[in-house]
């Protein structure tokens, strides 16, 4: 039975060994802002924070982060991110941009001002099919405001 | 009053005829430009939902005792099933229902055979493991060409105009070429599905990623024999389909079979895998084609023969459209097949037929004009069309002539761009017109409630796949009602909950659904002056609304809430439909892009900096939205450009390209600087509103912009797409042969 600290909050799951992080989110607490688009570590879209660094939830054993400090999009819901995206478009169909959101406010909490190429190595790993890219990157360089 | 009109529909560029039962418009258009609401830039009224992770995708749709759906899939391209044993399968742990066979000759890998229903997506995925099937394996057909030959054909079209050999015989230079465009797939973020739940089983409910609502209402209605109003199809938010989320396809019908097997709900969601198998695809294209002019760059003869590489099934995308229609020319011939292969059936997808022939035509207009040594912009402009090509109709509005002269400065930069070239890296410029329908139609329905408290609410059973149409309703409710946009509800996504609404799809849902969000708030507008010239005893005729007040001609003025305060909890309903499209004449979407690149000679990378995108679309409703719709379709054709293809073992058929790091869609390390310009004129014919569509249009011409860049960098003729690293050298090499001093010699 895996301890999961997420968003401040414990929680007791019960897991196989095997089972992912972005499942056990999902399925078992209910946390459906964290969004499974490939499952396969490949486009982003499950992104949380593991003691404020992002990892991909798919491919992520909950097990292995028993006891570590999780943020998902829930926990991320009053960043001024979010705002930021909203005001600058950044999100379309928006099944990518809680993982866009998870990625830039881990971005900026390291490097509070980043540069257009800081903010292009670091959201590469994101995939927006909409292409709302030119806008996240508006977002992010004018997160606060 | 209701006339019934036996009217041209329109979707994609594929015609249909058939009743329509529309309201007159009887509203004048606003005038251009910026008004209190529409035509300003506008955060989209549901984007802190979506953001903040709060939004209700289908694939986040729980219903209680809901079972997991996984389908078991053909590993051969074409084969029969001699005997399929689903026994095994059924007795896995957790399965509760099992249905197959699904097909019983397989035409492409991934096709579906058959599925089970299991208390988790685990134990389903494990028990499909489980079926036993005997296959009889047959020769796969891969190559469009042998299709063509065999006669295996999914369409054929043919059109013709004028004389085309006395074109040719007229034309002082001949320019022929054979283009390329590959397959790729649309890779929407959420995965196609679909979650199905039986009352009394006679009265189906589906959650469903889609693009139209009532098309999937439609065709579970007809294949459960269901009276249409048993079946509610509810899509609140969906993540993404550029055209491929259509109708409901084989996921749906097995959640719905295995949901009335067991009693249960149940979920059926493709996986990535899946979806890059069977979610339907942009079909590659072959196109061979002719063009001929007299020296001043007067085109006197088109001809094209177009080969769309179809699949096992679909439809054949008028991929000869751009050669019918963006230019004026008398002669005119084109031939298109549609070659019935053991692929995955294509689908709509952004645009479908007209992003490819643009890449052909645009690109062997340009080396036309490199032949004939003419400004490539000015050959477009000697070759524009007043009318339209195909009949002569009058266009309902055309500005592609101010989409050029707006295109001159970003043009005009070429000089300095190409001085920009160092070393192995050549610097260049190219454009591309656009052309592309997007005038909506009728029928689609709204209603606008307005409750005591001033507030309105839209309603109407139409879907916002990502666009902002949500956004832009709110905003034309907004504008006819005088109140701010923050005061609108849109409440959409439930067949149960509103009238009909447009298929989101040819860039027609704000053409479509918009006019008639209009006419229900003009309706509800009209009943408050009524209801306030009875409270405060004034002549109706001297009332209107003005910034949420209704206001008397004869001074008096009173705030909106001081009429619908007296309802009380009573509402008042505005009713509007979309009117008829103009008839007699051509309703089009127009365009034009400006590529810059850089190729490195030595190593054939292709690297996009700038695109700037120039449309005409009638009035725009939101100008912060259109310009991310702009920014999407190039990206999206940036991708279709130079790195996405979907890759086939030649011999199997076997899909190589199933993930998302093999299939490579641009992130957001390789995006150009995009400026966007869109004319804003309301097209003066097409409805309350004046709007046309722009979810397809700037996808259009982007790769052949490229393509023209890259020619005008190095002058190599690329002729393939993607864009690779092995079709750029081999142009280059192709270029050198002919004038090694414009190339440059390759690396040693």
């Amino acid at each position: 039975m895996p301890e999961l600290r997420v968003n401040g909050d414990d929680f007791s799951v019960d897991a196989e060994v095997g089972t992912s992080l972005a499942h056990v989110l999902r399925e078992e607490l209910g946390l459906t802002g964290t969004k499974v688009a490939c499952n396969e570590g490949h486009c982003g879209a499950c992104t949380v924070q593991v003691d404020g660094v992002p990892i991909l939830s798919c491919l992520t054993l909950v097990h292995t982060v028993e006891g570590r400090e999780l943020t998902t999009i829930e926990g991320l819901r009053d960043h001024p991110l979010v705002d930021a995206f909203v005001r600058a478009d950044a999100l379309q169909c928006g099944f990518c941009t809680p993982g866009q959101i998870v990625s830039g406010a881990a971005l900026v909490a390291a490097n509070p001002s980043p540069s257009r190429d800081e903010i292009r190595h670091g959201m590469a790993g994101n995939i927006c099919r909409c292409g709302t890219y030119p806008k996240i990157e508006e977002a992010i360089a004018s997160w606060r405001g | 009053m209701a006339r019934l009109i036996r009217t041209e529909k329109e979707v994609e560029g594929r015609y249909t005829e058939q009743w329509i039962v529309v309201e007159e418009d009887t509203l004048d258009q606003w005038p251009a430009g910026p008004l209190e609401e529409v035509g300003r830039p506008a955060a989209r009224i549901d984007g802190l939902q979506r953001a903040r992770g709060e939004a209700t995708y289908t694939t986040d749709v729980q219903l209680p005792g809901m079972l997991h759906a996984a389908i078991f899939r053909s590993p051969h391209a074409h084969a029969r099933v001699t005997r399929i044993d689903l026994e095994r399968a059924r007795e896995a742990p957790g399965v509760r229902g099992v249905v197959g066979p699904l097909n019983e000759e397989i035409g492409y890998p991934g096709q579906a055979v058959a599925a089970v229903a299991a208390e988790s997506l685990a134990q389903a995925r494990a028990a499909i493991e489980l079926i036993d099937v005997e296959w009889d394996v047959l020769e796969p057909l891969l190559d469009p060409d042998e299709a063509v030959r065999r006669g295996e054909l999914v369409g054929h079209r043919t059109e013709e105009r004028g004389d085309v050999e006395r074109g040719f015989a007229e034309a002082d230079v001949v320019v022929e070429g054979v283009y390329r465009t590959q397959t790729v797939l649309h890779n929407s973020m959420e995965t196609h599905q679909a979650v199905c739940e039986w009352e009394a089983r006679d009265r189906l409910t589906v959650y469903i990623s889609t693009q139209y609502i009532w098309g999937v209402r439609s065709d579970l209605a007809e294949h459960y024999g269901l009276p249409p109003d048993q079946v509610r199809v509810v899509c609140r938010f969906m993540g993404g389909g550029f055209g491929s989320k259509n109708g409901p396809g084989d996921y749906t019908i097995v959640a719905a079979d295995l949901a009335r097997e067991t009693g249960r709900p149940v979920k059926c969601a493709l996986t990535r895998r899946d979806e890059n198998l069977d979610a339907g695809n942009r079909n590659a294209t072959v196109q061979r084609l002719k063009v001929g002019a007299r020296s001043d760059g007067t085109l006197t003869a088109l001809e094209g023969e177009f080969v769309n590489a179809t699949g096992w099934d679909g439809w054949l995308s008028s991929t000869g459209g751009p050669l019918e229609m963006l230019y004026a020319c008398e002669n005119m011939r084109l031939v298109e097949r549609g070659a019935r292969l053991n692929t995955a059936p294509m689908k709509a997808f952004r645009a479908p037929g007209f992003v490819e022939g643009t890449f052909g035509l645009e690109c062997v207009m340009d080396e036309l004009a490199a032949r004939l040594d003419l400004d490539p912009l000015e050959l477009r402009r000697r070759n524009h069309s007043d009318s339209d090509a195909t009949d002569g109709r009058p266009f309902s509005s055309k500005n592609l002539l101010e989409c050029y002269r707006r295109a001159e400065p970003h043009w005009a930069r070429g000089d300095e761009v190409r001085a920009r070239s160092r070393g192995p890296w050549r610097h260049g410029v190219g454009l591309a017109s656009q052309i592309w329908y997007g005038g909506g139609g009728p029928p689609s329905y709204a209603w606008v409630r307005v409750g005591s408290d001033g507030r309105a609410v839209v309603i109407t059973a139409m879907q916002d796949i990502g666009t902002g149409t949500a956004t832009a309703m709110a905003q034309i409710a907004a504008e006819e009602l005088t109140i701010p946009v923050d005061r609108v509800d849109v409440s959409l996504g439930d067949s149960a909950r509103g009238p009909y609404a447009s298929v989101s799809a040819g860039s027609s849902t704000v053409p479509s659904m918009g006019p008639a969000v209009r006419a229900a708030a003009a309706d509800a507008a009209r009943q408050i002056l009524e209801i306030a010239a009875q409270r405060f005893e004034v002549e109706e005729r001297l009332l209107s609304l003005h910034k949420a007040r209704v206001v008397s001609a004869d001074g008096g003025s009173w705030p909106l809430e001081q009429v619908t305060g007296l309802l009380e909890s009573g509402q008042i309903l505005g009713k509007g439909s979309r009117g008829p499209n103009p008839a007699g004449m051509r309703v089009l979407t127009f365009g034009v892009q400006v590529a810059e690149v850089a190729v490195d000679v030595e190593t054939g990378e292709v690297r996009v900096d700038r695109i700037a995108a120039i449309h005409d679309v009638g009035r725009v409703i939101n100008p912060l939205g259109a310009s991310s719709q702009v920014e999407g379709g190039i990206i999206q054709g940036l991708g279709h450009t130079l790195s996405e293809e979907r890759l086939l073992d030649p011999r199997s058929g076997a899909v190589l390209t199933q993930t998302l790091d093999s299939y490579r869609m641009p992130t957001i390390a390789d995006i150009p600087e995009i400026v966007t310009e869109l004319i804003d004129v309301p097209d003066a014919h097409l409805t309350n509103l004046g709007s046309k569509g722009l979810g397809e249009p700037p996808i259009i011409p982007t790769s052949a912009a490229i393509a023209n860049a890259i020619r005008d960098a190095t002058g190599a003729d690329v002729r393939s797409l993607p864009i690779s690293r092995e079709e750029m050298l081999r142009a280059l090499r192709e270029a050198r042969e002919r004038a090694p001093e414009r190339v440059g010699a390759p690396a040693a």
